[in-house]
């Protein structure tokens, strides 16, 4: 794959922002893939959480948002206890998360949610999974 | 003794079997869980954005129940509260900033500085009546029941609010053996289960099901046993599709770990509610002759 890596990308609000909300230094992240190796999740995506990071380094918005990565997470932290690098992903990924969700566009349909998952579903589940789902 | 406790919402309706052995448990072994008043829903998840505060208030606003009815420790079942309540007061305890717009926005309510301690009920089982003092009340000793201990996420990380060793816990392990089960160990006992993830993704929960059950039923468990209502929803629930897609999957049932601590305590065993629990826990605990 080629990516085109550009100063202004590299310094574009993006990459600010992600910054801002996750309180973590992205830079941090030197790459050794930890993250990934321990993911619970990572059989389900189609990027992996320290290639998010990459792509969040560079500031390449589109490549995170076409990714199904950051709606996988189940915000599990295993990567948090683990980087050696004390980058705490679990936030990097809430904040990918809500850059989606605060321009009012919803990863899961509720809609679509059938009444008796709605009805059987444990009340923390519902709450959460709404909460990091739904804008 | 009385101890502030927290139920939250999911306790209250399909965690019935949590909840009510434990009371009983806690109560036989010396101590009153008193459900505080007023409570509210602690949200579920701790909000991990640095500029979202309003989402800190529910858990908070418990916190400041706890204090305004004169204690200073509150006590938790659910694993999700015990994380949103734990993080939510180390919060209030260390970040000056955030606690001052908190308090200011809650206008209505006494400044709160995180002067409650928050603790899940096995630490209050290890730390405060010790495995010995629960060893010796044992009446029903669960001999030859073969258990794995299921940790799940939010009870260990992030690493601030771990109630135990966030890679090799033994917390769960320590209190069955004090009941006098055999404890399996197995490699995927503090994997995340897919979580909240069953809302939106449920075929990926399965898998996460199929990878953690598989494992513990090489180990030859005959349980597993958990505190997580979620967990203990996924890992159940997901069994049945793991039965059409894997032939030889047996099933293998989930325990909270209160409904075999109040069996071993020998009290009623209507308070486990088993009826609400997926598969044939009964059917498991009657052939180990531990019900009758």
């Amino acid at each position: 794959m080629r990516v085109e890596i550009s100063s202004q990308r590299l310094q574009s609000d993006f990459v600010k922002k992600v910054e801002a909300i996750s309180g973590q230094s992205l830079l941090a992240c030197n790459q050794c893939g930890k993250c990934s190796a321990g993911c619970p999740m990572s059989f389900a995506m189609d990027s992996l959480p320290n290639q998010i990071i990459r792509l969040a380094q560079l500031g390449l918005e589109e490549d995170i948002a076409s990714s199904n990565t950051v709606w996988i997470c189940a915000s599990c932290f295993t990567c948090t206890v683990r980087c050696p690098r004390g980058v705490d992903l679990g936030r990097i990924m809430e904040a990918l998360r809500l850059i989606t969700l605060r321009k009012n566009i919803d990863y899961v349909e509720t809609a679509n949610i059938s009444t008796d998952t709605l009805s059987e579903l444990p009340q923390i589940a519902l709450v959460g999974g709404l909460r990091k789902h739904t804008a | 003794m009385d101890l502030s406790y927290y139920p939250g919402c999911t306790l209250k309706t399909k965690a019935k079997s949590l909840e009510d052995p434990a009371i009983a448990s806690m109560a036989a072994l010396g101590i009153n869980l008193v459900e505080i008043q007023r409570w509210n829903c602690c949200g579920a998840t701790y909000s991990l954005a640095d500029d979202d505060l309003a989402h800190h208030l529910a858990p908070v606003r418990n916190l400041i129940r706890v204090n305004e009815q004169g204690k200073n420790k509150v006590a938790t079942l659910c694993s999700f509260c015990y994380n949103a309540l734990k993080r939510a007061n180390l919060l209030m305890q260390n970040d000056q900033e955030k606690r001052k717009t908190l308090n200011d926005f809650m206008e209505e309510e006494k400044d709160y500085n995180g002067e409650v301690e928050v603790v899940h009920v096995l630490e209050v089982l290890r730390d405060e009546i010790g495995w010995g003092n629960i060893s010796e009340k044992v009446k029903v000793p669960l001999h030859g029941l073969k258990v794995a201990p299921y940790y799940g996420c939010t009870l260990l990380r992030p690493r601030e609010v771990a109630i135990d060793d966030v890679e090799r816990p033994t917390i769960l392990g320590k209190l069955m053996e004090a009941i006098g089960a055999e404890v399996v160990d197995f490699p995927f006992a503090t994997e995340c289960c897919g979580s909240f993830q069953i809302v939106s993704n449920p075929d990926f929960v399965t898998q996460r099901a199929w990878d953690i059950l598989s494992s513990a039923l090489r180990r030859e468990a005959d349980a597993l046993v958990l505190t997580c209502p979620l967990c203990n929803f996924n890992l159940s629930q997901r069994q049945q599709e793991l039965r059409q897609k894997y032939s030889d999957f047996k099933g293998i049932p989930i325990f909270y770990f209160s409904q075999l601590l109040a069996l071993a305590l020998q009290l009623d065993p209507q308070l486990c509610h088993f009826e609400l629990s997926y598969g044939e826990p009964l059917h498991l605990l009657k052939s180990k002759q531990l019900v009758r």
